[in-house]
């Protein structure tokens, strides 16, 4: 019996989700008396591999193969499983992410193991297994009892802090070759935009609705931005008129984040904006109307006009920074 | 070719949520009822394609796994455009079984494009369309923003952290969609729910699965602590607040 968890990597790279992750399995692995077993599957050198170590990670499982340089759901779920049948695991964690999202159901049927997906607590019983999960985006959470005899986990992003422990993880190179037949897809092109914050694993966001009025009046939100070292983002209307890339979009049907600190600007609040937002730790809002509904969701709140506060932070801000 | 749409019932977005017997359930008095909105735009998205001779795109078809008050969403669907509608006679107690049942349906009844949604918003567990693929040993490409078919060829466009891949292979396929899939849903105008009553809709016994989830209880979201304001005019305040009390800058 083990815990075993899928950690991505980013160009070789662990980011702090991977650790999240990490951190995790090893609480859910003390709740079952076992140890936590790693899977990267990638190229990824010794000494980055030996930083799961670092959040409990007992074995790194690294395996390194040409046919698995770009994401191909049905392979990867293959390797997958095969790995934690060897590893006897009986919870499989995964993040919530786009790749969990896509690897986790395929390695669920593989296995015939329940998935319980955007956790975002340890389990609350082993015995029925019953996990935590976020439901009716956001409006409801829901306790699950996972029947089966293997269980998969799907973690929410920045919904579990980091635990260090002693390093005494052991890396083990794992060759496995895939069969052809299960690698139908192709990548084709990639269009990647470099040197902006990724807007899901931002710990501060800044965003702005139709309150903002117009797409020019973006540059002191973005300073602001840019000073805390946050991401920005957008409601739905202002992706929709083109303000702002699609890719900002935050809500029901964009993106959902659980940033640190959310900071809300010309957005009313409708509960499809906050049904993307509401995990998150903090939220700021600043809206000129005293009676709007991000009020209710917020921790902080300014009644006033965008235009005039946004550079009276984007001040403040400076003089904390010097 | 031929599509087949995964329909998901749901409360619509709007609804304040209640619980029922013991909070084990949703109560679902005064609910109003909606195609979920990721179904929504990936049928608008088959529809496109469909008007589209070039892309040889002969027929969509929705399906659902529900009962039969859910037969409303499936007419909504019908109207909006799709041919023809598959309904799984069935509660849907859990993802796996939902998955069971569509890919029992596809085992005999060949589709070549299967769109699921991202997720449903209810249960938001973003899993049926991994599974059905699995279950027939087909490929599945998640976060899918893109569907184009040139030259008989199928090509998809996967989000990825901070940018896209644009992915070619071959039908049958499942692919799991989200925002960018289409602009806007697609409405039903008069003549399409004249045109729904007259449209097939198949009902289907469900095979025997065992669900693998169960949800004993559920709890809504800890209240959030009152909303402290700082005065417009000594906005500065809020920095101070951020960074000393709450220290998340
Ligand atoms: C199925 C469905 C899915 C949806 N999904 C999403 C989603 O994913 N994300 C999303 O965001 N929306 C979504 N929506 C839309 C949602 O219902 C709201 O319409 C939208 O969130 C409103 O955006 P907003 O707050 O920017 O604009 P508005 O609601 O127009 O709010 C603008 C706010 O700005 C304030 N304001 C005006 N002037 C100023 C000023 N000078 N200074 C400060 N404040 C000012 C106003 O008081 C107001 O509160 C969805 C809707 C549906 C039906």
């Amino acid at each position: 019996m083990s815990v075993l968890v899928y950690t991505e990597n980013w160009d070789g790279k662990f980011k702090k989700l991977s650790f999240e992750l990490v951190s995790y399995a090893a609480g859910v692995a003390k709740l079952l008396n076992t140890t936590v077993a790693a899977v990267s599957i990638g190229r990824v050198e010794e000494n980055e591999l030996k930083k799961l170590g670092n959040y409990g990670a007992v074995k790194i499982i690294s395996v390194n193969n040409d046919q698995l340089v770009s994401l191909d759901s049905q392979a990867y779920a293959s390797v997958i499983s095969e790995i934690s049948v060897k590893e006897g695991a009986s919870v499989i964690v995964f993040a919530n992410n786009n790749t969990g999202k896509a690897v986790a159901p395929r390695v669920s049927v593989r296995l015939k193991a329940g998935v319980g997906s955007g956790v975002s607590r340890l389990p609350l019983n082993v015995d029925p297994f019953t996990v935590y999960k976020r439901t009716y985006s956001g409006n409801a959470f829901a306790h699950v009892i996972i029947k089966s005899a293997v269980k998969i986990i799907t973690l929410a992003q920045n919904s579990f802090d980091l635990i260090e422990t002693a390093n005494n993880a052991t890396i083990e190179i794992l060759n496995i070759s895939v069969d052809p037949s299960l690698l139908k897809t192709s990548v084709k092109d990639v269009q990647k935009q470099s040197g902006k914050i990724v807007l899901t694993d931002a710990d501060i966001v800044v965003s702005g609705g139709r309150g903002m009025k117009s797409a020019d009046n973006w540059s002191p939100l973005i300073e602001l931005a840019t000073l805390l070292g946050a991401a920005t983002a957008c409601s739905r209307p202002v992706s929709d008129e083109g303000w702002r890339p699609h890719d900002e979009h935050t809500g029901q049907t964009g993106k959902i984040i659980a940033p640190n600190l959310y900071i809300a600007v010309g957005i009313s609040g409708a509960t499809q904006h906050l049904a993307g937002i509401s995990s998150s730790k903090y939220i700021v809002a600043i809206n000129s109307d005293k009676d709007a509904p991000v009020f209710e969701a917020a921790q902080y709140g300014i009644v006033g006009d965008a235009m005039k506060v946004l550079p009276k932070l984007v001040a403040a801000v400076k003089e904390i920074k010097k | 070719m031929k599509i087949l749409v995964c329909i998901s019932n749901v409360p619509d977005t709007t609804t304040k949520i209640k619980f029922a017997g013991g909070n084990s359930s949703i109560d679902t008095t005064g609910v109003q009822w909606v195609i979920n909105p990721w179904d929504e735009l990936s049928l608008t998205r088959a529809l496109e394609l469909k008007d589209d001779a070039a892309t040889g795109i002969k027929s969509v078809t929705v399906i659902h796994v529900g009962n039969a008050a859910s037969e409303p969403t499936i007419r909504k669907a019908l109207a909006i455009g799709a041919d023809d509608g598959i309904r799984v006679n069935a509660e849907s107690p859990d993802a796996w079984y939902v998955a069971s049942q569509i890919a029992e349906v596809v085992k005999n009844d060949q589709f070549d494009i299967i769109l699921c949604g991202i997720e449903s918003s209810d249960y938001n567990g973003s899993v049926v369309g991994g599974m059905v693929a699995e279950f027939l040993g087909i490929p599945s490409v998640s976060a899918v923003s893109g569907i184009n078919i040139e030259n008989g060829q199928p090509v998809l466009t996967r989000e990825i952290d901070g940018g896209k891949e644009i992915i070619a292979l071959s039908a049958p396929f499942v692919a799991i969609v989200q925002k960018g899939i289409a602009k806007e849903p697609r409405i039903a105008a008069m003549r399409g729910i004249m045109m729904a009553r007259s449209k097939p809709v198949k009902l289907i016994d469900p095979v025997a699965v065992e669900p693998l989830t169960l949800i004993s209880v559920f709890e809504k979201p800890a209240p959030r602590t009152a909303c402290k304001y700082i005065d417009a005019d000594n906005a500065e305040q809020l920095i101070d607040l951020l960074q000393n009390e709450a220290k998340v800058i």
